[in-house]
């Protein structure tokens, strides 16, 4: 997982990029009741939700779980078995050229000709989608720079890394400044300096863009998107911001406590006493104690906060608090529990796509 | 139209950006050129060295006795190379999955589909250029007629347009180069050799068979007879082979 070495801890959830607020361009992307059936599998089950304007929204969801269904049927490229999909306004079976004017599709592996050179590549799709071939040139300029590909500009695509076709790939999609962006898995198989890059380019476009990324790394949710919908099985279980589901999920908080004796060294036993007795606190758990510390991990009730509580009862029993932090559920923890519980929920219903049904 | 040409250009680009254009040219130069001096121009010289050594007058005629049976071979030989041409016009794409960036572009279905045609047809064209090379020699020192040479040259190019529109429709239907290349040829086969199907038989059968023979049709042409019998024949094969791709391509769509 190239994204796990750049997971900071918590959630980056930049003040300024919560929603904005665009009245009468609301919704750029709305999906009612979305299905999609293959001859023997249901990739896409009945799915809804709505993406406003300029957000960057993560698309999570395991293999398999139907995001790359719901993307083509997005993009047009599959036709929905029922329900409806529209883009800026646009429905995708009534008004398919309108809507394929209005979007860039980076599908999940780019779609790249190898025996062309970057720039006639860039020149072909973008005159594709319409720019005309008086601008053509200083079009390739401009996504030329921004996707920083001005080294292998006259390379030919087969003998590029794969990080330059993933890029060659995004610049083919935002080369008509289409309102909507569609990525699938835009940094699978980067390295992480490229992992950073692209992301830092998806902050730049999110502004002027609407834009749907799935993947299946949840650190890259964490990072790039403001939303997140979590799809599984062909089911959307959870959509919420990104700060909000973690919150939701934990109901509860869970902070980590370590304590360093000072004289008479308190026994675990005695500690774990002590802590179970806070106001707040419903479950503690001993650690493997670490270089004479004791350690442990205490949930508190629904909506309790205990850490104050924590602090004032160690230090009144007369121990060094050496830490007390707060351990938040991991968006990794959370999608495991969501997309297991659904599971185990609806054992009959799960369908399991294959690979060849819903992702090919 | 402009989507149409930018598709065709792409097309004609991948052909000679490999070398399966220059191969495909070489391939059909060397064997029609071999063929056109062991079968026409040689046996054309001895006859008329023959001729003149009984004494007798020069008789035959360059258009009849080389142009006509080569560019009636011309047309046996590109039953072989068109599967190669149209083998991976739509296959490949839907193998690497560029047909995705087709698909999704504000463009038809239509002018993928014309585009592709005409990117075919150009490098068709580029191979029975080819012919040109050693047919300009009968100018050169001869003086053959112009036109049937002409409406032999149409009956090609209208042959090759139908059987390229064929070839397109089977490489929608598979991802498969290799198949699309090889059902192509069978058919690209079958149509040739149904041109014997009245040749101990005349029932209805037999006649619809010939009919839709290709070569059937191309006779008339290589003999210099322009026929609208043959023209609508070739044009209404054509059609019909691409309106099949449209349907295939829609198809692609509902299944993918």
């Amino acid at each position: 997982m190239p994204g796990a070495s750049f997971a900071r801890p918590g959630f980056a959830q930049n003040g300024n990029q919560t929603t904005r607020f665009r009245p009468g361009h609301l919704n750029m992307i709305k999906v009612e009741g979305l299905t999609k059936r293959y001859a023997r599998t249901v990739a896409v089950d009945n799915i809804s939700f709505e993406v406003e304007k300029g957000q960057i929204v993560g698309f999570l969801g395991p293999n398999g779980a139907g995001k790359t269904t719901t993307m083509r049927i997005l993009t047009c490229f599959l036709p929905p078995t029922a329900g409806k999909a529209s883009v800026a306004g646009f429905d995708v079976q009534e008004h398919p050229m309108e809507v394929k004017r209005r979007i860039g599709y980076l599908p999940e592996t780019p779609p790249l000709y190898p025996e062309m050179d970057v720039s006639g590549y860039l020149d072909f799709a973008g005159q594709l989608k319409g720019i005309s071939s008086a601008d053509i040139k200083k079009k390739v300029d401009e996504v030329v720079g921004r996707c920083a590909l001005g080294d292998v500009r006259y390379k030919l695509i087969g003998k590029l890394s794969k990080g330059y076709r993933q890029r060659v790939g995004i610049a083919q999609a935002i080369i008509h400044n289409p309102p909507v962006l569609i990525l699938d898995e835009p940094t699978s198989g980067l390295d992480p300096k490229q992992i950073i890059e692209i992301r830092d380019l998806l902050h730049e476009l999110a502004g002027e863009h609407t834009i749907i990324l799935s993947t299946h790394i949840l650190s890259e949710v964490e990072h790039s998107c403001e939303r997140v919908i979590i799809i599984s099985g062909g089911k959307v279980v959870a959509t919420d911001s990104v700060a909000n589901l973690t919150n939701r999920l934990r109901g509860s908080e869970a902070v980590a406590v370590e304590i360093e004796s000072a004289g008479p060294n308190p026994s675990a036993a005695e500690a774990q006493q002590r802590l179970e007795q806070v106001q707040g606190v419903s479950r503690v758990v001993a650690k493997e104690p670490k270089d004479g510390r004791l350690r442990f991990e205490i949930e508190s009730l629904q909506g309790r906060q205990i850490r104050a509580e924590l602090a004032r009862t160690v230090v009144n029993a007369g121990w060094n608090l050496s830490e007390l932090s707060s351990v938040g559920l991991s968006l990794e923890e959370i999608f495991l529990q969501l997309t297991a519980s659904e599971k185990k929920t609806l054992p009959d219903k799960t369908p399991e796509p294959t690979p060849e049904g819903s992702e090919k | 139209m402009k989507n149409t040409l930018l598709i065709a250009g792409k097309e004609i680009k991948s052909y000679f950006a490999s070398p399966i254009a220059y191969l495909l040219m070489a391939a059909f130069g060397l064997i029609f050129g071999y063929t056109f001096y062991v079968f026409g121009v040689r046996p054309f010289m001895r006859m008329g060295l023959q001729a003149q050594m009984m004494g007798q007058q020069q008789p035959m005629s360059v258009n009849d006795m080389i142009i006509r049976p080569m560019l009636g071979f011309a047309g046996t030989i590109t039953l072989f190379l068109v599967p190669m041409v149209t083998m991976r016009l739509i296959a490949e794409e839907k193998r690497t999955g560029t047909i995705e960036l087709l698909l999704t572009s504000p463009i038809r279905d239509n002018e993928i589909i014309i585009g592709k045609w005409l990117g075919a047809m150009f490098l068709y064209l580029c191979i029975l250029g080819m012919s040109m090379l050693d047919i300009a020699f009968l100018f050169l020192w001869g003086k053959p007629d112009v036109q049937p040479v002409l409406v032999a040259y149409l009956g090609l190019i209208l042959q090759g347009g139908c059987l390229l529109a064929i070839g397109e429709f089977i490489s929608t239907t598979t991802k498969n180069q290799i198949i699309a290349g090889g059902v192509t040829f069978f058919f690209c086969l079958l149509l040739y050799l149904l041109n014997g199907s009245t040749e101990f038989d005349s029932g209805w059968l037999a006649q619809v068979g010939s009919y839709l023979s290709i070569m059937s049709h191309l006779e008339n042409f290589s003999k210099g007879l322009l026929s609208s019998k043959d023209v609508i024949f070739y044009f209404s094969m054509t059609f019909f082979a691409l309106f099949l791709t449209s349907r295939a391509m829609e198809s692609l769509r509902w299944r993918a």
